[in-house]
């Protein structure tokens, strides 16, 4: 076992711990891209929300709050259940580490199937931008725009669960391999970085998108 | 060797994200005017850091990666003040 972090280890790096640093710091400025690239969106819901912001509440009430919340509970067993797999790793529990990453992506997976469902009832109350936008309050112009960054933010999120439960077969899949050690675990550790942040996103858009003016209408 | 969290923490961080999550849902059917806007966020904020300070380990991480952080966030913050400085001064030219 001894010999597999000894071959990962790269010539220009002086010791594992200094190569893992290196990988987790890389892993964070990659993350500051991402905040950056959600943010782009972010600030423009927080553009159309403060120019329309009664059609924008009324829109708003046409989003499953149950479902909402569920899955930001869902997500919130997923951090902890991702978070227990790299404890596992650190402590070289084998079985423990797959056992977590397995619940991990189960969980992302029934976030994935409620969210769907959601986007279905959306699609058959008409509330997709387009031609066959159907609205029968005023405003249905600025009801779209807020069902496109509804859309393009929960798309984006749901793109990103995507790759991170196929990041979490793959690892599941090479932790049963015994391809970690509690010497090597680094893409344990930084999916769990990258998973954490993904619930993070969705931890503002639940109150952004679905929570906003629920007390009003 | 990298900081082992003890279980029990992330069982009381895991505990305490459910509860502020019941308690944004419940806040959000209350009339607090403005107040509902920023207390969602407060919440938010607050979820996050907890996820960022315990599940990410930046409590244990270097300052390097603290500094890369804070750098994303301030970067976050110009974008979003710069294009709201923006739109709420479109009219003010046309006011004078």
């Amino acid at each position: 076992m001894a010999d597999i972090h000894a071959l990962a280890l790269r010539h220009h790096f002086a010791t594992p711990a200094q190569q893992k640093d290196a990988s987790t710091l890389g892993m964070w400025v990659f993350l500051v891209t991402e905040i950056m690239f959600f943010g782009g969106l972010f600030s423009g819901y927080v553009v159309y929300r403060s120019l329309f912001p009664g059609v924008f509440a009324a829109a708003s009430h046409h989003l499953d709050i149950t479902l909402g919340a569920l899955n930001t509970a869902v997500l919130i067993c997923s951090s902890l259940t991702m978070a227990l797999a790299v404890r596992s790793a650190q402590l070289g529990a084998r079985r423990l580490l797959v056992g977590f990453l397995s619940s991990t992506l189960l969980l992302g997976s029934v976030f994935l199937v409620i969210k769907s469902i959601e986007w279905w009832h959306k699609y058959t109350e008409g509330h997709i931008p387009g031609p066959w936008f159907r609205w029968e309050q005023a405003g249905a112009g600025n009801a779209q725009i807020f069902f496109s960054l509804y859309f393009s933010l929960t798309g984006l999120h749901a793109l990103h669960m995507v790759i991170g439960v196929g990041l979490l077969a793959v690892l599941a899949i090479r932790a049963w391999r015994g391809r970690f050690s509690s010497a090597y675990y680094t893409p344990v550790d930084l999916t769990g970085l990258y998973w954490h942040f993904v619930d993070i996103v969705w931890i503002f858009l639940f109150p952004l998108l679905y929570l906003i003016g629920r007390h009003e209408v | 060797m990298e900081h082992v969290e003890s279980k029990r923490v992330y069982l009381l961080v895991f505990a305490a994200l459910l509860a502020l999550t019941a308690v944004t849902t419940g806040v959000a059917f209350l009339d607090l005017g403005p107040l509902n806007t920023i207390v969602a966020l407060a919440i938010a904020v607050a979820k996050a850091a907890v996820v960022v300070l315990f599940f990410m380990h930046l409590r244990h991480s270097g300052r390097m990666t603290k500094v890369v952080l804070l750098a994303g966030i301030f970067w976050l913050a110009l974008l979003i003040a710069l294009t709201l400085g923006d739109y709420f001064t479109r009219g003010w030219l046309k006011a004078a």
